[in-house]
């Protein structure tokens, strides 16, 4: 069955980058930035299934990353919360966010959808800039530490930081994997394709296409919630820049650039994103230009992102 | 025996009636067509009938019911679903998956266990596959099951539309212009497949151009003309009616349907 083996390639190709990658590691440097591409990869994979799958675009999905940030750092603070479960509570308080909101905003279409969505992005990032007593306003504020160093030490293992972060990001991230290719070949999964790429015929069929709209909505929402928390714990400090317009267009670029319609595209896609300006630092001023120069060329010569491009090219080679 | 009866039915696009007050019925199993010349209005009636535009007047019923203005998604679980005339394939899913994607209100509501892969979801998954794979053959595109769907010709495109809407177990399937675009042999395969689906039971409501096919397969024909019913009855008194033959087929044209017809 095609679509198996494309959910067992997929985690294979995944597993085998997240390990051998550090092989390569000149110092432990690289495993902060490792993780930092495994949480954007994760944030990016909710948008593959909105995007990719259900043909929906957000362009505030960065207020998502920045609930799920804040539910992080302050639900320790204000609720005695574990900071582990600080991350659940960003995806309760996302996810039903997103639900509340997605019923109107999914009954517009393209570009009103994406204007709607960058409003309640820009109104997120609002107000962690401006409840100040509360968030520490745009000076940012500090995290607690969510102990797993600590505890890891006191059974034996003594870990740096950044090291211990690379591989719970990575896990984060196959588990979202796994379950954003499960999605693919469910029922639900053919609903909201279906509805990408003919919503007359959807409905036609029995698909109740606003519910699944909906539905891949809230999942995204908490996709990008559960990133954002880590970050704020990985960093711990957190700032409202996480929750801004940019990052919402840097996510979407990352989603498009590695090519939407897969799970692989995402990791492909946080990959160069994130690792390309540290990289293109060294052409300082020059960096936002090579940037915008690849992503053209990506866009004119690879319309369906980088992933599935390459695969169809493969394919045409090996037949 | 009633299933479907629609009771001036009627729609307005800025002050124009598209449709006005038009009336008739179907029988299980009975093939219903609908003609008339270009912009009749055959379109935007198979639009309010399958809940796509909201009539301005008139009712739709189905087994009694009053189905009017219902959405689309409502009317496929009640047994209505439809094929298209500019074609609506999901282009980037695989022929199968399309079928597949039919068969959406038998599988359920189950997202959590669907994110999970859970036993049950796969077997659904499973059960879909089957169906969806046994239509296919009915269609006759089995062995392109595995393809995707951007990649079949026009007239199977047509085939697959057909395909899906039967995967919905519909009690009355509309297809709009189901042969359009494609030539004698596809046409004879429609045709033959249209009248073994109405066989077992299943209403169809048919836009047509190809008069053959019409006159050949239709048990009732209601004739449009801008927007109004201007007669209907079987395909021999349709055919002989002088104001269709006027109004609508033209001199040539009906000598066309009288050769039809035999």
């Amino acid at each position: 069955m095609n679509s198996i083996s494309t959910k067992y390639a997929t985690l294979i190709a995944m597993v085998a980058v997240i390990v051998i990658a550090p092989m390569f590691f000149p110092s432990s440097f690289y495993y902060r930035i490792g993780a930092l591409i495994f949480i954007n990869g994760l944030a990016v994979m909710g948008l593959v299934v909105l995007i990719g799958y259900a043909g929906q675009v957000s362009l505030g999905h960065a207020g998502f990353v920045g609930i799920g940030a804040y539910a992080a750092a302050l639900g320790p603070i204000y609720l005695g919360l574990p900071p582990v479960l600080g991350i659940v509570l960003g995806a309760l308080i996302s996810g039903s966010l997103a639900w509340l909101i997605g019923r109107p905003i999914l009954r517009l279409r393209g570009h009103y959808l994406a204007v709607a969505t960058l409003g309640v992005g820009i109104l997120i990032y609002m107000v962690l800039n401006n409840e100040a007593q509360l968030t520490g306003g745009p000076d940012g504020m500090p995290v607690q530490a969510i102990g797993l160093k600590e505890f890891l030490k006191s059974i034996g293992y003594s870990v740096k930081g950044s090291v211990m972060w690379y591989w719970l990001a990575a896990i984060v991230l196959l588990v979202g994997a796994v379950i954003g290719l499960n999605l693919h070949d469910s029922p639900t999964g053919r609903a909201l394709r279906s509805l990408h790429d003919s919503e007359i015929a959807a409905r036609t069929v029995g698909i109740d296409v606003a519910r699944y709209k909906l539905r891949a909505f809230v999942i995204s929402a908490v996709y990008a919630s559960v990133a954002g928390s880590q970050l704020a714990l990985m960093n711990k400090f957190i700032s409202p820049d996480v929750a801004s317009f940019l990052h919402s267009v840097e996510l979407v670029t990352m989603t498009v650039l590695g090519g939407a319609s897969v799970i692989f595209g995402a990791l492909v896609g946080a990959t160069i994103l994130t690792a390309l300006p540290q990289v293109l630092t060294m052409f300082e001023d020059f960096e936002h230009v090579l940037l915008g120069l690849i992503m053209m060329l990506v866009m004119i010569f690879m319309r369906a992102g980088l992933v599935p491009s390459l695969i169809k090219l493969i394919r045409r080679l090996t037949k | 025996m009633t299933l479907l009866q629609i009771e001036g039915l009627g729609i307005n696009f800025g002050g124009l009636a598209a449709v006005d007050k038009v009336s008739f019925a179907a029988k299980p199993g009975e093939i219903v067509s609908i003609i008339g010349p270009n912009g009749a209005g055959k379109t935007t009636l198979f639009n309010l009938i399958s809940g796509i535009y909201t009539p301005s007047c008139g009712r739709v019923m189905l087994s009694g019911q009053d189905i009017t203005a219902l959405p689309p998604h409502r009317l496929a679980a009640l047994g209505m679903s439809r094929t298209f005339q500019n074609l609506q394939v999901f282009q980037q899913m695989s022929v199968l998956e399309n079928v597949m994607a039919g068969c959406h209100m038998g599988e359920g509501n189950h997202i959590f266990a669907d994110l999970l892969a859970l036993p049950a979801t796969r077997a659904r998954t499973r059960k879909s596959r089957t169906t969806a794979l046994e239509l296919l053959g009915r269609v006759g595109l089995a062995d392109q099951a595995d393809q995707e769907a951007s990649a079949l010709s026009y007239g199977a495109l047509k085939r697959l539309e057909i395909a899906r809407a039967l995967a919905t177990n519909p009690r009355l399937l509309l297809l709009d212009e189901p042969a359009a675009g494609c030539n004698a042999v596809e046409t004879e395969e429609i045709d033959n497949l249209i009248a073994q689906i109405a066989e077992e039971g299943i209403a169809i409501l048919l836009v047509e151009h190809d008069m053959k096919l019409v006159m050949k397969i239709s048990n009732h024909i209601v004739v449009l003309d801008h927007g109004k019913k201007i007669t209907e009855g079987t395909p021999q008194d349709v055919a002989k009616d002088p104001k269709v033959i006027e109004a609508y087929l033209g001199s040539s044209a009906g000598k066309e349907v009288s050769n039809a017809v035999g």
